[in-house]
């Protein structure tokens, strides 16, 4: 939602669902078609630039919210190393003429 | 809008970068003004197509990956998502149908909800430069949607 809205788009519907399915849950077949129908709606009849949130809820418990790429004690360490990989990745594929 | 309380993207990306030992926030794209247009039609006479952004030729390094528009025909079983940045945790993109509506597109287009589906699909790559999603990728998809006379584009990030 911040990030989006941050951009500013012309329609955005926001599903407030774990990263990954856009459209609604693995298997959630209704919700999957519900947010192609509002998108489609949203694309003809809105009259200026507009955010929509749906009713789309994840069915576990709201803990996705607070755990997703949340830093504490328990991975700083992991974490420092995983930026250190990258960063040598990184360099790697710049000497290999891998970058845009 | 609902009250509702939304994951700080922004602010949780930063903190966990920052976490990572990378000195530079990323910063994000910003549009002062916001591109709008109407559809001169009504739904029944749109064609329709998806932008996404998951990975339909992972033999592409990802650094150098372009925008790419694809026929639907050649939509893969499974795209690649690995490499993208979802809630590994708390859920799977085993079913493909929760990020890219092929399916429902044809189904609405046989009740005549839609015209059509597009003849393509677009990919368009995850990267860190903007010059490279805002010059390159993003007009190479407009042409490309141009070309296939599509009235709407639903862009489905993961």
């Amino acid at each position: 939602m911040d990030i989006v809205t941050h951009c500013n788009v012309p329609r955005y519907l926001h599903n407030d669902l774990p990263l990954g399915n856009p459209l609604g849950s693995p298997g959630d077949r209704e919700t999957q078609l519900e947010s192609v129908l509002s998108a489609l709606q949203l694309a003809i009849s809105a009259e200026h630039s507009v955010v929509q949130v749906s009713d789309a809820a994840w069915k576990g418990d709201g803990q996705w919210k607070e755990n997703y790429n949340k830093v504490d004690q328990s991975n700083r360490q992991a974490l420092l190393r995983l930026g250190q990989e990258n960063r040598k990745k990184r360099a790697e594929n710049k000497a290999r003429g891998l970058a845009r | 809008m609902k009250n509702q309380k939304f994951v700080p993207y922004m602010e949780r990306t930063r903190l966990f970068y920052q976490a990572q030992g990378f000195e530079k926030a990323y910063t994000w794209a910003h549009f002062e003004g916001t591109p709008f247009a109407k559809p001169k039609k009504p739904l029944e006479d749109c064609v329709v197509t998806v932008v996404t952004t998951a990975v339909a030729h992972a033999k592409i390094p990802k650094p150098i990956r372009r925008a790419e528009s694809i026929p639907f025909t050649e939509t893969p079983a499974r795209f690649e998502t690995s490499e993208l940045s979802w809630d590994k945790e708390t859920t799977h993109t085993d079913d493909r149908q929760s990020y890219f509506p092929l399916e429902i597109l044809n189904r609405l287009a046989g009740q005549g909800i839609i015209k059509r589906v597009s003849k393509r699909f677009h990919f368009v790559p995850t990267q860190y430069s903007h010059r490279a999603t805002i010059n390159a990728d993003a007009p190479s998809i407009a042409k490309a949607c141009e070309e296939d006379e599509v009235d709407i584009a639903l862009l489905i990030p993961l």
